[in-house]
């Protein structure tokens, strides 16, 4: 079967060619296949059945520009391709196959839409004349995903998929990215049709992904900064998805702001920043938890006030005037009520706010957080980091891996206590070097996350930190690994419990361990047995050889590490209580 | 304060859209009241008209939610202050009953009422007003065995609206892109928004 290039190359006269618009008979599945194409796409995690049979068909012939990655499961397929555009800032792309393959889709769409994570996924459906009939493996998808999907079509007519796919792309990557579903049925992609090309979509009268920027909000925020005593920013996943990271370190720089990252915020700016005072949030940092309860102005950019950072909602920095910078209007007064909303990318939003500003420095005001800093430090960090017992801790092993990666791999985790740790203990230097499930918190995500961020950054190191529990939910995709070759540094993290749920059932349910102690096979035979290196470690004398020795392997490895079974992550703000609340033990 | 409050929605014609708007109330488990879908004032734009009863800020916040949805075009919420509407009823009752019981005369005439339908075992009447209009000739054909009811979704005009056509120009404002061709399966004749 001939590519679609080809088909051109050869049925078109020599001067035609030069033109952009040539009308050739092509399938619908070709024309998905150029449409991924033009949209610059390089890799495709996926996995083959019935309905989609005809576009894997034409995808025969096309594994020269596009690498397709057989996933063991479609929510492995998902979860990689979030991982591949968190770290590379592109559009991930995903096949499916209709039914079960489709349904399986349906928590990497939730988390992508809650983390604002960029995807196009591209289902397979049954045949348009059979929709309806309960026809073997339909379901009705765009019904499902609906609440889930920033955007979602279906298809029954492949002349449409060329403008469906343009519109796909654009709306999964523009304004407040998001995950968009195309089905497309089966007819559709065998059907023949004229192709007059791939024309890219920049505009739909209907959406406005960034909004007019109101000078006049800018101002009064500029104002409320310049007249500040304390002002304090807090920053999310708006600075990166915005490709913003300079801009922003530019605006804390000259307003000498202290500035506090969201987990998804996090290596936005490098973590040694000076002004980075830390992390925000549940098991964040002391200082900033603190004093988001003191500050002057709060200053949000591209985050939503989750309620993990938020704590109890009605004693939430009510003493603070707040400024709000973000892309997504439905997020303004959402939670949290701004004295002075700034719609807009933050792209463009900072530089104009930045020139605004006077130049200054909070020394004091800065001093207060490294004085909170300094009494975590003994309280949690030191304990964590340097345990005086023989049993090893969570913290030692982020810590040893920070040393040895100079805080240049990115770092990919799951779900529960080790996501708390690695987010709090992890030094970056580089943006898109924390991938996390965020606001959707999806065990599991982790293994095909990593797997993703190394074919989206295959220079850079990838370490997978997961947790005994979540790494036994998408442990399939060790298949992949094996399959396709890919580098990804494995860590689990043992402690041979469900540990964030005890951890919550020994402070607040009397240690009534319900159903949290759970098993783990044999994680060293079972790498071996999908030909992955692999190292088990109990002692710390062992510890930073393996880490090592893991590091320096050529391919994939993975290192179980047996860490303490009752440890706890603290600082925390226990649910229901003020941010001011927050418990060092 | 909770009060009624009408929200008009402007639209793309597309396919599970109002699925798209119906799931964001929903998801909030908050009752719609009524809800109606039509052409608007410009061509190939549809409105949707939805009544609940919340506080301003649980509108504002849906507002913005529905906002959202890549193919609406714009949102408004309006107190009954602030809108001209009317709902549509209509009644069925036995012929006979109404012929021997009833002035007809005096009902079409109190209640602004219209027969739309004289048949030899059934009468239909019809009333155009607000709730408490359609609501008070219930009450009087209740007695006389009302066989069946029903009442339309509220309809809704903003009093202070200028029409949506200077806005789809701004909404327009850089070139238009190539329209999604229809799906096959939407009936392209008929002008209302269909599920």
């Amino acid at each position: 079967m001939e590519t679609l290039q080809q088909i051109v190359k050869e049925k078109t006269p020599e001067p035609v060619k030069a033109a952009a618009q040539v009308s050739i008979e092509t399938t619908g599945s070709l024309a998905v296949l150029d449409a991924l194409l033009k949209e610059n796409v390089d890799t495709v995690f996926g996995y083959p059945g019935g309905a989609i049979m005809p576009l894997y068909d034409a995808l025969y012939d096309y594994n020269e520009p596009l690498n397709h990655v057989l996933v063991r499961h479609e929510q492995g397929a998902i979860h990689a391709a979030q991982g591949y555009a968190r770290v590379s800032g592109k559009t991930g792309v995903v096949f499916a196959t209709s039914g079960p393959g489709a349904t399986n889709l349906v928590t990497g769409l939730a988390d992508a839409l809650i983390d604002s994570t960029p995807l196009v996924c591209i289902t397979g459906q049954v045949f348009a004349h059979l929709l309806g009939t309960d026809a073997f493996q339909e379901t009705d998808v765009i019904n499902i995903t609906t609440p889930i999907t920033k955007w979602n079509y279906q298809v029954t007519d492949a002349e449409e998929i060329p403008s469906v796919l343009a519109k796909a792309f654009f709306i999964a990557g523009s304004g407040r990215p998001g995950p968009v579903l195309i089905d497309i049925t089966k007819n559709a992609q065998l059907q023949k049709f004229n192709y007059e090309g791939y024309n890219k979509c920049n505009h739909i009268r209907s959406y406005r992904p960034t909004p007019n920027i109101r000078k006049e909000y800018i101002e009064e925020a500029a104002a409320l900064i310049n007249n500040a005593k304390k002002p304090f920013v807090i920053f999310g996943q708006g600075i990166i998805l915005g490709k913003a990271e300079n801009e922003f370190k530019k605006f804390i720089e000259k307003g000498g702001l202290p500035a506090a990252w969201t987990i998804l915020g996090m290596s936005a700016i490098p973590t040694d920043h000076p002004l980075g005072v830390g992390m925000l949030g549940m098991h964040g940092n002391y200082g900033p938890n603190v004093l988001t309860n003191e500050c002057d102005v709060l200053i949000a950019v591209g985050m939503r006030f989750d309620d993990r950072v938020t704590g109890r909602l009605d004693k939430y920095a009510k003493q603070a005037k707040v400024i709000h910078l973000d892309i997504d209007p439905a997020e303004i007064d959402k939670n949290v009520k701004s004295t002075v909303p700034v719609w807009g990318d933050c792209k463009e939003t900072l530089p104009l706010l930045t020139a605004l500003l006077d130049k200054k420095e909070h020394t004091d005001w800065l001093q207060q957080f490294h004085d909170y800093k300094k009494k975590e430090e003994e309280t949690c960090i030191q304990p964590e980091l340097h345990p005086t017992t023989d049993v090893l801790s969570m913290g030692e092993v982020i810590n040893l891996l920070n040393e040895t990666t100079k805080g240049e791999a990115v770092i990919v985790t799951d779900v529960g206590q080790h996501q708390m740790v690695a987010c709090r203990y992890a030094k970056y230097t580089q943006t898109k070097s924390n991938i996390t499930s965020g606001g959707l918190g999806t065990m599991g995500f982790a293994l095909p996350a990593a797997i993703g961020a190394k074919f989206g950054a295959p220079q850079r190191t990838v370490v997978a930190v997961i947790g005994d529990g979540g790494f036994q939910m998408t442990l399939q995709e060790l298949g992949t690994i094996m399959q396709t070759g890919v580098d990804v540094k494995i860590i689990i993290l043992n402690n041979q419990f469900l540990g964030m749920v005890r951890q919550w059932q020994e402070l607040f349910q009397q240690k009534r361990y319900s159903f949290t102690d759970i098993m783990s096979p044999d994680y060293v035979a079972l790498a071996a047995a999908y030909k992955i290196s692999s190292n088990k470690v109990t002692d710390r004398d062992k510890l930073k050889s393996a880490i090592d020795t893991m590091l320096d392997h050529k391919g994939s490895y993975l290192l179980e590490i047996m860490v303490g079974k009752e440890n706890n992550v603290f600082p925390m703000v226990p649910q229901g209580c003020s941010v001011s609340e927050i418990r060092l033990s | 304060m909770r009060q009624e409050y009408t929200i008009t929605v402007y639209t793309e014609n597309q396919i599970g859209l109002l699925n798209r708007i119906a799931i964001i109330f929903s998801r909030r488990k908050i009752n719609i009241h009524s809800l109606n879908t039509s052409p608007s004032e410009v061509e190939g734009i549809h409105r949707f008209n939805i009544v609940i009863e919340e506080t301003e800020d649980v509108v504002r916040q849906l507002s913005r939610q529905i906002e959202k949805q890549v193919e609406v075009l714009k949102v408004y919420f309006n107190t009954n202050e602030e809108i001209i509407w009317q709902e549509m009823a209509l009644y069925k009752v036995s012929t006979d009953e109404i012929a021997e019981k009833v002035k007809v005369e005096r009902l079409l005439r109190e209640y602004g009422a219209r027969v739309v339908a004289i048949r030899k075992d059934f009468t239909v009447f019809e009333t155009t007003g607000q709730r408490e209009e359609t609501n008070r000739l219930i009450k009087i054909l209740e007695p006389l065995g009302l066989i069946e009811f029903v009442r339309s979704a509220r309809i809704a005009i903003i009093k202070d609206s200028k029409g949506f056509h200077e806005k789809v120009k701004e909404f327009e404002a850089r070139e238009p892109s190539a329209e999604v061709v229809e799906n096959e399966y939407l009936d392209k004749k008929e002008e209302v928004f269909t599920m």
